[in-house]
């Protein structure tokens, strides 16, 4: 089982904190210090695995992570899960987010902390892999993207709508085109 | 494009965001923190009602905020109204606020429920898996009795759809893993198993780890997964990289299911259905073999995926631990990534190789890689990875390798990561003891140990030389010259004083014929530390002083004078003060001797389990050791101080009187040595004791005077001539007898009933003593057995004892033993016991010496299932078990593993001879062993294995 999912920068500013099993709020915050300090003391050519810290069960669980540019993907997992398949799965999440966010950087996940969110409840639930294929997981949020849209399109304010419009008259930009494919397939989702 | 819209995202929350980061110190976003936080709570409890948008960007604030790690202590009430919004992203950001920040007020979660309820109804399966979602995510027994009964019905119809099955199985996984009594098997179980052959993957992903753990709680009610994942496993692997397309991840086809599927299958035995069993092995061969084919991409997450299926049928080999050719394979396997180039694969071999170095067949394999196991440790810059060479060292260490290993983990420590030293040393403690055969060695060892890591040196390891010096007699004249030296060193760590003066005090005398080393020489030595010692230390040395006085006569002026000096008898330290006091006093007026008599030299200590072993279990596994395992130390911390020290300490106390049969009793490990103090009292005074050699009385005779005591009254006021029905203790009585043949069979206030036996080939003979504990004759004393016997005298006077003789034929195998009824009259009463007598079938072994091959090549002749009888079980005794009075004859250098014991013999009966081939493998780290008995007749495995089974 996944007790818990970090995502923290190079200066362990945590990203994205997501446990499976409760712990207060404050232990929450120095589990995420406690293990920042645990991996961010490692160089990048040494294994990924490391057992986990005092506070989130010591010997008897493993962070598996990984480091990408600018951020550490880290899981907390027990020993019944394979390390090697925990570090695809990272791999298969790190995708995933660069597919639905187009060469991700941690900008994205600043500021649409609620999408990653999403997108990972479409590949861990309560601390188990629910989906590997990762063209299942982008359809899935995809699809959440078209609802999104589309009560947007309903019910957003106003000036949001106006503004949309008046992109739309600027030829020279060529997103016109992808804001046009999404105006296109609106309709067809009327019977949600 | 992206599937995420980057520009039409809540505005406000960007700006917020924006804000937060552009703030120049934690001060500063405290305090834009504060003014969001007050702006939200004015508007959640402003009369303007705020519409689902603004509802949703509040909470998303919140959301952030919290990640920040700062509290929050608000919102909740909006989060739960947004769930109820028909809305997708409203009900969206609900549910994820409520998962993120779970609060156990329970009127919230009526609410949530209430929610949850309604959308698992709607039938629109986007809002079930969100229901879902947030019920696997919280988890909480409100939830669990809510709608433990209905997700299975959602997880199994027909009707459902496959996003919504996958997050029902692992939303039932959840409940089923916190309040698993509410969730109730039944009808749907069996379906469950079934989705393992369901089309789409993503549900058998998610089924699958929902069956595992169905599996490991229940594993009959689910066995019937074992062929459905072999099939399924046998479909993915042999299937070519491109069949399952979405869930082949760089040419690997579905290597997160192979592993789960791997997984599973590592619930349970081999399979016993021999087509099934095939299919699996074909599967395991293919999936070796791949491991040797060139790779199809250099991608690293290419042979990722496939090392993560080699290494879980790994790990499914060895857990079987039948095939010795997969085995060797695997072994080889682990050997060549033993040198790999990717740490990953170095680290997770090591691992690996750590649990198959306990299997009898790749023992010897896995010792041939010891000196790139060594170069491992000794190179390796990951200190994970160092920590998993040691750990496979200790692993793969037996007596052929021991001094090797020990030298290699002692020259490790002077540089080892200060967050492993600790373990290292008991590892090397515990090495050193275990494979000690010159147990100079061993002394060599443990003080070298305190000079290079003293600080990492527990209580534990140096209470265990002592212990060991003290019971080893041929050892002492060294440990007491080597310690000697040792303390000559200018700084020695305060363990090596202790261990110093300890061992000085009981055995200086054995190297005070030298001048280098004369009686004030040792003193004058020991007392140039003692200003530099703890407090404990200086008591310590203290009472060696005194030993000294006993030991050597010519030191006692020099001492009684720093006895009597300011700084010991006035010490400010109460627990000083008092010992420099008595034992002044105990010098000048004893005489000689007293003083011998007091300052005796230690009695051996009991043996009993390692202390440090059960240190080295609790640093490993929590809940293995408890509480009372640090009494433990306590105690022996008193017992060590030579008596001087008076316990004052409540639960040391109670520890040292563990003696009487108490539950904490087999905790300490003392369980051998209890029975020594306990049987006294109760073996009462007025009987003699013929049994000399007659061995501990059963730890637990309190408890079975007891049963005893309320279950007379009823059949004595039956006063029927019918025999009792057997005691409820008589199957322990008997197992008591399994590996004896003398002592005390039964004893209540009345009687004592004494047996001595002895046996050969098929034939036995035993003498049964009726001893009167009262001083009232028993009248119309009857045995009977359920077997013909010579009738026994009707009077028994009182404190007298008769005597009775059977004779013994093993005709053939038998299970029960025959039945044992005494009836007598004491007072008028008629008494009744039914006892078993205790003849049980390993009585007529005949033990057989053969070497290794024979024996293995026997072992695989007795190859039936129904000729093996196999049984794991939780230790109850300490794990220093003896196979003594067995009967069978104990193989040595049989089993490549040193701790496992075997042993052979042939049962003798009158019909025909039954050979037995035993195997007992200890999991010291466990307190778990595992039995395995074969033998020609399937009846004989299954008596013995359950015999023996309560033996340890």
């Amino acid at each position: 089982m996944i007790k818990a999912i970090l995502i923290f920068n190079n200066h362990g500013k945590p990203r994205l904190i997501r446990f499976y099993q409760y712990f207060a709020e404050d232990m929450q915050q120095q589990i995420i210090r406690e293990t920042f300090h645990l991996v961010s003391k490692r160089d990048d050519n040494v294994c990924n695995f490391l057992e986990g810290g005092s506070l989130i069960g010591g010997s008897d669980y493993k962070l598996i992570y990984r480091h990408y540019a600018t951020l550490y993907f880290v899981f907390c997992v027990d020993s019944s899960e394979s390390e090697l398949g925990i570090l695809d799965l990272i791999q298969v999440f790190v995708e995933t987010l660069d597919k639905c966010f187009e060469n991700v950087c941690e900008l994205d996940l600043i500021f649409h902390m609620d999408k990653v969110h999403y997108i990972l409840q479409e590949v861990v639930m309560g601390g188990m892999v629910l989906e590997t294929n990762m063209n299942e997981i982008v359809a899935q949020v995809e699809f959440q993207n078209r609802m999104e849209k589309s009560e947007g399109g309903l019910s957003a304010a106003p000036a949001r709508a106006v503004s949309a419009v008046k992109n739309m008259n600027l030829p020279e930009i060529p997103r016109n085109i992808n804001i046009g494919d999404i105006n296109i397939k609106v309709p067809s989702l009327s019977p949600f | 494009m992206p599937a995420v819209s980057k520009g039409d995202g809540m505005r406000g929350l960007a700006v917020f965001i924006s804000d937060i980061r552009n703030c120049k110190s934690k001060e500063a976003e405290i305090k834009r923190i504060n003014k969001e936080l007050a702006n939200i709570r004015s508007k959640f409890k402003g009369d303007k009602a705020l519409d689902g948008y603004s509802k949703k960007k509040y909470v998303c604030k919140l959301l952030f905020i919290f990640l920040l790690g700062h509290d929050i202590d608000f919102g909740h009430m909006e989060a739960v109204n947004l769930l109820s919004s028909n809305k997708y992203t409203e009900k969206q950001i609900g549910y994820l606020f409520i998962s993120v920040l779970v609060n156990s007020n329970s009127e919230l979660i009526r609410l949530i429920n209430n929610a949850i309820k309604n959308d698992l109804a709607s039938r629109n399966p986007t809002f079930m898996c969100l229901a879902l979602h947030c019920i696997a995510n919280v988890g909480s027994r409100e939830m669990a009795e809510a709608f433990a009964g209905e997700i299975p019905r959602i997880l199994v119809a027909g009707d459902t759809m496959d996003s919504v099955k996958q997050s029902a199985a692992l939303c039932l996984l959840r409940l089923y893993k916190t309040s698993p009594d509410l969730v109730l098997m039944g009808e749907w179980t069996s379906r469950v198993v079934h989705l393992l052959n369901d089309q789409h993957m993503g549900v058998v992903t998610a089924a699958i780890s929902l069956i595992t753990c169905l599996s490991q709680k229940n594993p009959d009610e689910f066995k019937t997964c074992v062929s459905l994942a072999v099939s399924r496993l046998s479909r993915i692997v042999s299937s070519a990289s491109t069949d399952l397309q979405d869930y082949t991840y760089y040419f690997v086809p579905a290597p997160w299911l192979s592993c789960k599927l791997l997984r599973l299958l590592q619930c349970y035995p081999p399979p016993e259905d021999g087509a099934v069993k095939g299919r699996l092995v074909e599967c395991l061969e293919t999936i070796l073999n791949k491991a040797q084919e060139p790779p199809k991409s250099k991608k690293v997450q290419h042979s990722n995926a496939k090392n993560a299926i080699l290494f879980e049928a790994i790990s499914l080999i060895i857990h079987y631990d039948s095939e010795p050719n997969l085995l060797v394979r695997a072994c080889n396997q682990l050997g060549q990534f033993l040198q790999h180039r990717e740490t990953n694969l170095r680290y997770l071999a090591l691992e690996s190789m750590c649990t198959l170095a306990s299997s009898e067949f790749s023992h010897e394999a896995v010792k041939t890689h010891i000196e790139t196991v060594i170069n491992a440790l000794k190179t390796e810059r990951d200190v994970s990875v160092r920590q998993r060479a040691a750990d496979l060292l200790y692993a793969m260490c037996d007596r052929s390798n021991a001094k090797q290993i020990v030298a290699e983990m002692l020259s490790y420590l002077e540089t080892a990561d200060y967050s492993i030293r600790e373990e290292m040393v008991l590892k090397v403690a515990i090495l050193a003891e275990k494979y000690a055969v010159d147990y100079s060695w061993y002394v060599d060892t443990i003080l070298n140990l305190i000079r290079i890591a003293g600080d990492y040196v527990s209580e534990e390891v140096w209470y265990r030389v002592i212990q060991i010096v003290i019971n080893r007699d041929d050892v002492q004249g060294y440990a007491a010259k080597t310690v000697f030296e040792a303390l000559q060193a200018p700084a020695c760590h305060e363990n090596m004083v202790k261990v110093g003066g300890y061992i000085l005090g009981e055995f200086g005398n054995l190297i005070a014929g030298d001048p280098r080393s004369s009686p004030l020489i040792q003193f004058n030595l020991l007392h140039s530390k003692f200003h530099l010692c703890s407090v404990p230390t200086r008591a310590l040395l203290l009472s060696a002083y005194i030993k000294f006085i006993n030991l050597f006569p010519e030191t006692k002026p020099t001492i009684q004078e720093v006895l009597r000096s300011d700084s010991q008898i006035r010490n400010s330290d109460v627990e000083l003060q008092q010992r420099a006091v008595e034992y002044l006093k105990l010098s000048s007026i004893a005489s000689t001797d007293v003083l011998a008599t007091v300052l005796e030299e230690m009695p051996p200590f009991p043996e009993r389990e390692s202390s440090i072993l059960a240190k080295l279990k609790k640093k490993k596994g929590p809940g293995a050791v408890s509480v009372s395992e640090l009494e433990d130390g306590k105690r022996e911390g008193g017992e060590l101080n030579g008596g001087g020290e008076r316990i004052t300490d409540a639960s040391a106390i109670a520890a040292s009187n563990a003696s009487t049969p108490s539950p904490s009793a087999d905790l300490l490990g003392l369980r051998s040595a209890a029975p020594v103090g306990s049987a006294a009292p109760s073996a009462g005074s007025l009987l003699v004791d013929v049994f000399s050699e007659a061995g501990p009385v059963a730890p637990s005779s309190g408890v079975t005077d007891d049963n005893f005591l309320s279950s007379t009254p009823s059949s004595s006021s039956l006063g029927s001539e019918d025999a009792a029905p057997p005691l409820p203790e008589s199957d322990e009585l008997l197992n008591k007898f399994v590996c004896k043949n003398n002592g005390v069979l039964f004893e209540n206030q009345l009687l004592q009933i004494g047996i001595k036996s002895e046996y050969r080939q098929n034939l036995g003979r035993m003498y049964l003593f009726y001893g009167n504990k009262t001083s009232v004759q028993f009248v119309s004393f009857t045995t009977a057995l359920n077997v013909q016997t010579k009738p026994v005298e009707p009077l028994v006077e009182g404190g007298a004892q008769v005597q009775q003789v059977i004779n013994i034929e093993c005709l053939s195998d038998f299970i029960e033993a025959p039945l044992l009824n005494i009836k007598f009259r004491y007072g008028g009463a008629l008494q009744n016991i039914t006892l078993k007598l205790p003849v049980t079938i390993n009585k007529f072994f005949q033990p057989t010496e053969m070497s290794s091959q024979d024996f293995f090549q026997r072992w695989k002749q007795l190859s039936l299932p129904q000729q093996e009888a196999q049984k794991i079980f939780k230790a109850n005794n300490a794990m220093d078990t003896e196979l003594l009075g067995l009967g069978t004859a104990l193989l040595e250098n049989v089993d490549p593993n040193p701790e496992n014991f075997v042993c052979a013999g042939v049962i003798q009966t009158k019909a025909q001879q039954v050979g037995c081939l035993l195997r007992l493998e200890p999991n010291a780290q466990a307190q778990m062993y595992r039995l395995t008995l074969r033998s020609s007749k399937d009846t004989v495995s299954k008596r013995l294995c359950e015999l023996l089974a309560q033996q340890f």
